[in-house]
């Protein structure tokens, strides 16, 4: 018995030991959400612990995995500290451990208050990053064609390009002249793999819904929070451009349901078709391809035409989902150390380089001078579609969107749309149906 | 020695009960608890008594001040859950069956004193040592490639997807049971075969008459191996389809991870569904080895 109990004693005295071991100056437990810059981070890290002495402890999230892996590590003792949300739906999972930012150096910085997530008088969430997203297209391409002998239509310059049924003219003639442009179709494959369709159930959505709840006048984002029930008023205008981009595609119609967003970049990147639906974060995904056969100055944007009347004045999409939360259940040093990382990173010269050069973001904060923005082709687009002369940017009001399901069932009835299990009217019932149950949550 | 070994009992148990605590028992009871409530993290959690439940047998309409519209999304998280039991169960009778007919059959080829039989049961036991992520992925590729000629992929028809979960199962278990068998087949004594020789017992009467009942105990592990295995299956489904099209090739286990993630405040939901999906399996589970163990022969 005696034996037992000091073997039980050593065991009790070990454990106590281990977790005085554990108790450490104050440490930040950054959560990120973009693996294709989690390398950078950790330098930021290195860096920012080099400064100041505070410990960054960056963790990434695998692809898609962001809610998951926010769910595990917050319920921890040593939680993150700095976790990022997609927006007002975001913050209902997670107001709980949102703290209210209002008045900390962070917020004061960003430039247009408007952007931040708040309710009832608390900012809860700050954007750190701005993206605009379009039609990529890829001008050397579009030049052949408009010097080509053979088109049909009457067009000489992108800029005669400003709604659908020029677009629609222009990327049928290409694809009548595809083995003299010596591309395989003018668009990209519409990636329909699981997990890869986003491009069409989140972003090409958004712009049927901004026009619906834009003729409700007011902010587009508010009025689809408050829509209990959707027309899909514009539902006409999604199947004309889905369809186009799938009537037009390199890959075959029946063949979409394998292809991942990669594939689209890689075959932008190799030539091997004209234009590509995604935003300006996609500019690695071209650059950074072996065999990449697009040079810099020929990567350019086109807003997406719908066919809605008097859509020439229509920009790009500008918007963000990526706002910086603080935990609001750790230590208050904790918090403070975490906001203060944040402004550093955000209006310290290393920091800004870093946003700048490496992160590439366009950040909406006060801190960045004119020269600070990045420098990859599509965010200079996304700068010079957002200062031109009467055009209105959409802004991205998928944010209001019910939830990750209703974007998934939305997705799941394009596919059987594609493969001609389910006719169009069945897509807009799905839209119009699952918009309903899952806003009755 | 007896004395010495219940001596140091406890402290032999020790490691393992420690383990098992915290990796099974602390986990399972959590999980049981959670079914009843409301939760975001499993650290906070607010109770609700049978509201899961409701929903999952009933669609929730038994829940006080339920919208119109939630009874709908109910009703469809349940019919989502029916419609996966439904096809998980499909494909359990279909890869019990074939896998347990394949596997028998190799093992007695394989028990035949041919040559190269060793690298015979070396190249159909592999497939199991490969995780089932990549299997699903691998014969992701390969269906796709064939399924090209006809312009279609795996996810063009819900069948598609049913066969090619039965022919990845069927890869991967067949060897595993083949060895079981192979076991089996080889404990049974020769002198039973010496005396149904001299009964005039053809090939067929030896199978079905000696070799059959004396390989039970083995018939009795691979058939809930499979069977378990076969409800349990995640990771080849969500790599092979991930319940594409639309969810008809979800299964069981898919469908509560994806309820678990896709919306907030379904978390219990889903839980009631895995408390659900565990009292499934363990009642086939018992029914299948009381069912096997009757026919097993005492030596």
């Amino acid at each position: 018995m005696k034996k037992w109990l000091a073997l039980l004693l050593t065991l009790l005295l070990s454990l106590s030991a281990l977790c005085a071991v554990a108790e450490e100056p104050v440490e930040i437990y950054f959560l990120n959400f973009k693996p294709e810059i989690a390398s950078v981070y950790e330098q930021i890290a290195l860096d920012y612990e080099a400064e100041t002495g505070v410990h960054v402890n960056v963790v990434t999230a695998a692809s898609g995995t962001y809610e998951q892996t926010l769910r595990s590590e917050i319920a921890k003792a040593e939680a993150p500290t700095i976790f990022q949300i997609n927006g007002p739906v975001g913050l209902q999972s997670w107001k709980e451990y949102c703290l209210d930012l209002s008045g900390s150096a962070f917020y004061e910085m960003l430039s247009d208050k408007s952007l931040a997530v708040s309710e009832d008088g608390a900012v809860y969430a700050v954007p750190y990053v701005v993206e605009g997203y379009g039609i990529i297209y890829n001008d050397a391409i579009m030049e052949k064609y408009f010097a080509s002998a053979n088109k049909a239509t009457e067009y000489t310059s992108m800029d005669e390009i400003n709604n659908f049924a020029a677009l629609k003219a222009l990327v049928e003639d290409m694809t009548a002249l595809k083995d003299e442009l010596g591309i395989q179709g003018v668009f990209a494959s519409t990636s329909m793999a699981a997990g890869e369709q986003w491009r069409w159930q989140t972003h090409l959505l958004n712009l049927p819904f901004y026009y619906e709840f834009a003729d409700m006048g007011g902010d587009t984002i508010l009025n689809g929070l408050n829509a209990q029930e959707v027309q899909f008023s514009y539902g006409e205008n999604f199947k004309n451009i889905f369809d186009l981009y799938t009537e037009n595609s390199v890959t075959d119609k029946g063949l979409l349901s394998n292809k991942t967003v990669n594939d689209s970049m890689a075959e932008f990147a190799l030539g091997q078709c004209a234009m590509v639906q995604n935003g300006n974060w996609g500019a690695s995904q071209i650059l950074g391809v072996d065999g990449n056969t697009v040079a810099d100055e020929d990567i350019k944007f086109l807003p997406i035409y719908t066919g809605v009347e008097g859509e020439e004045s229509q920009g790009l999409c500008i918007g963000t989902e990526n706002y910086l939360c603080v935990n609001s259940q750790v230590s208050e040093e904790k918090q403070q150390a975490s906001i203060d990382f944040l402004v550093w990173l955000f209006s310290s010269e290393t920091g800004k380089a870093y946003v700048k050069n490496d992160l590439m973001f366009l950040s909406p904060f006060n801190t960045f001078e004119e020269d600070e923005k990045p420098e990859d082709p599509l965010s200079k687009e996304v700068l010079r579609w957002m200062e031109m002369d009467g055009v209105q940017s959409v802004p991205w009001t998928f944010a209001a969107f019910p939830s990750e399901a209703f974007k998934n069932y939305v997705g799941d009835a394009l596919l059987e749309y594609l493969q001609g299990s389910m006719d169009w009217e069945g897509v807009s019932q799905v839209v119009v149906e699952s918009w309903m149950m899952e806003r009755a949550l | 020695m007896q004395k010495t070994l219940r001596k140091y009992f406890p402290m032999f148990v020790l490691p393992t009960l420690i383990a098992f605590v915290i990796a099974f028992l602390i986990p399972f009871l959590m999980g049981i608890y959670l079914s009843f409530t409301e939760f975001t993290t499993v650290t906070n959690a607010k109770w609700v008594g049978w509201k899961n439940f409701d929903i999952l047998f009933f669609g929730g309409k038994h829940i006080e001040g339920v919208t119109s519209g939630q009874l709908l999304l109910y009703g469809k998280v349940s019919g989502e859950f029916l419609n996966a039991l439904w096809f998980t169960v499909k494909f359990t009778v279909v890869s019990v069956l074939t896998v347990n007919v394949f596997a028998f059959a190799l093992a007695l080829l394989l028990t035949k004193n041919a040559r190269g039989t060793n690298l015979y049961r070396t190249v159909f036991f592999m497939p199991n040592l490969i995780g089932g992520i990549v299997l699903g992925v691998l014969w992701q590729l390969l269906f796709n490639g064939i399924l090209s000629h006809w312009g279609k992929t795996l996810v063009s028809d819900a069948r598609f997807g049913f066969w090619g979960l039965v022919i990845l199962m069927n890869w991967q278990m067949i060897g595993y049971m083949m060895i079981i068998y192979i076991a089996g087949i080889q404990s049974i004594p020769g002198e039973l075969y010496d005396a149904a020789d001299v009964d005039g017992a053809s090939g067929w009467k030896r199978l079905t008459h000696v070799t059959l009942p004396m390989v039970m105990p083995s018939v009795t592990i691979c058939t809930f191996l499979t069977l378990t295995n076969s409800f349990k299956l995640f990771d080849q489904n969500l790599a092979l389809t991930a319940g594409a099209p639309s969810k008809k090739t979800a299964m069981l286990a898919l469908d509560i991870y994806e309820t678990f993630y896709d919306r907030s405040g379904f978390e219990g939901i889903a839980q009631a569904k895995a408390v659900l999906f565990f009292l499934l399996v363990a009642l086939i589970a018992f029914v299948q080895l009381y069912l096997t163990r009757r026919k097993e022969v005492d030596r």
